[in-house]
């Protein structure tokens, strides 16, 4: 895909520091005293954090931690998501109705407005985040794939299969959920960067992963209190998070435009 | 228009009635006793059964969903655990904070968002289009949280021309508003450019060259002026998104908002102030929506016509 390598590259490297990470000879808990907050240096290209901790070594903590809660976030409520949605579209009727009421629902709650209440009543922890994120997240998933069924439904090869004799579940998962792959696909990766933002979000309220465990949105946190010190304490984390959530935006604008030629080639249509 | 008035109002309504239960559920999935994790575990029988009883959660579930919608009818919130006082009194000294911050942002990202967006659609496919979309790419991909650290960094520590935080004169506005409001620019500006592509393709702009206007009367007056409907209701739209995120940029630059309280009650295990705070923020994004929409239909009559046929 054009323009797709520069993406593809960072993502590459987060998901290769992430799960690479353990094996490489890193300490993100060891204390050095005589190196708290020490800016970058030769020894050490990104410096000290405020209790003399690798700022490298913690940013593959949280390289880990986001890649975690966004696998498992955006395959969890992607698939719950398109379940509903493709059920709720298929089935129609009451069903259809109340499941339509009670996406809106979950959609009246601004951004992450909703997840930080879940995340702030259920307690700290990676578990909690996940749940929360997972609690808002599947709306976007089931009202993407409902809207695609709705309009797949009377397709010709739908309607053989159910005078076939096919079960609701078979003309579900075999017939119509793999149609929607395409855009499910690209709502998955602008998930991805959601989750990404979303999870460090909450771990900068404090209300995501607790220390020692380490997350990018934490970092910035204890970052900004050692501002005029150490402004490389919030400038990694940042930096990093930025990256990853650029690169997967772009990947998922060239998706698009590769899936769905309407929404991309609007403009070019226009002139 | 009187039909599809009804049937919006009706709707939200509908809508904000799931989210009054939804939020009265919240209290309800802490893990254990909610009245336990709230007073802590030094607290003696005699007050947990103090507060469940204050808090009515000695009732019957359905008893007590009644009696916080009754309560919400009049206006009646409850107390704050932590000061004690009325919360719909500490929810009205929070509230001006908040709308200040939003109708600011709001401000920034139109200031932003139309010079962008027609640049990029004039000059489309020039360094000036790239540019101004890979600033909206980067405005959609910086969140609140490491963009309102920068900023202090840059314009607070290093240059010294704004307050890091708090809420004290305009000045102290200036930062929260451009944080919060360059994702909303960013987004606006991609509809602006994109919208304005569209109109520009039409007849009648090709009509309105022939007469020989001049290029930026045509801009202006025939496109940018047909382009501004949809732009107005996705920033109807995104005002409501923006009191979400409104949550952390309150938190990053210390602003005395309902979101720099909803955080405040949650690390106090203030559940009732929680709940209030998160009430008051859904519904206010369910009313601008709504209102959006109607005057969306009432511009566009096209709109309101589409609901009969479905």
């Amino acid at each position: 895909m054009k323009g797709a390598r520069g993406p593809a590259l960072v993502l590459a490297g987060w998901a290769c520091l992430a799960l690479l990470g353990p094996l490489l000879p890193l300490h993100p808990d060891r204390i050095d005293l005589a190196r708290i907050l020490a800016g970058p240096s030769w020894h050490a290209w990104l410096g000290y954090d405020d209790l003399g901790r690798s700022l490298f070594a913690r940013l593959v903590m949280g390289a880990r931690t986001s890649l975690f809660v966004a696998a498992a976030v955006v395959s969890l409520s992607g698939v719950l998501g398109a379940v509903i949605g493709a059920f709720s579209g298929w089935l129609g009727g009451a069903w259809d109705r109340v499941i339509v009421r009670i996406i809106d629902v979950f959609l009246a709650f601004p951004g992450i407005l909703l997840a930080i209440a879940l995340a702030g009543i259920l307690g700290p922890g990676i578990g909690n985040v996940v749940v929360a994120l997972c609690a808002v997240g599947w709306v976007g998933y089931a009202r993407l794939v409902r809207a695609q069924v709705l309009s797949l439904r009377r397709r010709e090869h739908v309607l053989a299969a159910v005078s076939l004799g096919a079960g609701q579940g078979r003309v579900v998962f075999h017939h119509l959920l793999p149609l929607t792959l395409a855009p499910l696909l690209v709502e998955a990766t602008f998930g991805v960067a959601g989750v990404v933002i979303a999870e460090a979000g909450l771990s900068f309220l404090g209300l995501g992963v607790q220390p020692p465990a380490a997350s990018w949105g934490g970092m910035i946190r204890d970052g900004t209190r050692y501002m005029l010190v150490a402004p490389h304490m919030v400038i990694v984390p940042g930096a990093a998070l930025m990256a990853v959530v650029l690169a997967v935006n772009l990947l998922g604008d060239r998706l698009r435009d590769r899936f769905d030629v309407r929404s991309g080639g609007a403009g070019h249509e226009a002139a | 228009m009187i039909g599809f008035l009804l049937r919006r109002i009706l709707a939200a309504a509908l809508v904000v009635c799931g989210v009054v239960v939804l939020v009265f559920a919240l209290i309800h999935l802490t893990p254990g006793d909610p009245v336990e994790v709230m007073l802590g575990e030094s607290a003696t029988p005699a007050d947990q059964a103090a507060l469940r009883h204050a808090l009515g959660l000695d009732r019957p579930l359905p008893v007590q969903l009644a009696e916080y919608f009754d309560g919400l009818a009049h206006l009646r919130l409850g107390d704050s655990l932590y000061s004690h006082q009325p919360i719909t009194a500490i929810l009205a000294q929070r509230i001006p904070a908040t709308a200040e911050l939003a109708g600011a942002a709001a401000l920034v990202a139109v200031l932003l968002a139309f010079p962008l967006g027609v640049l990029a659609a004039v000059r489309r496919d020039t360094a000036w289009d790239y540019g101004s979309m890979g600033f909206a790419l980067l405005g959609v991909s910086i969140p609140n949280f490491w963009m309102g650290p920068m900023l202090i960094l840059c314009f607070s520590v290093w240059l010294g021309w704004f307050p890091v935080s708090g809420r004290e004169g305009l000045a102290s506005l200036v930062l929260p508003a451009v944080t919060l409001g360059t994702a909303m620019a960013a987004i606006l500006s991609r509809m602006v450019r994109s919208t304005l592509l569209e109109v520009l393709g039409e007849d009648y702009i090709r009509t309105a060259r022939a007469k020989g206007l001049s290029e930026g009367r045509v801009i202006l007056h025939h496109g940018l002026r047909n382009a501004l409907l949809p732009v107005t209701t996705l920033l109807g739209l995104q005002l409501g998104t923006l009191l979400g995120g409104a949550v952390i940029t309150e938190m990053v630059f210390s602003w005395p908002g309902v979101g720099q309280l909803l955080i405040d009650a949650i690390h106090r295990r203030d559940y009732p102030v929680v709940q209030a705070c998160v009430l008051l923020i859904s519904v206010t994004y369910v009313v601008v929506n709504m209102l959006t929409d109607l005057v969306y239909a009432w511009v566009d009559p096209r709109v309101r016509l589409a609901g009969r046929d479905g």
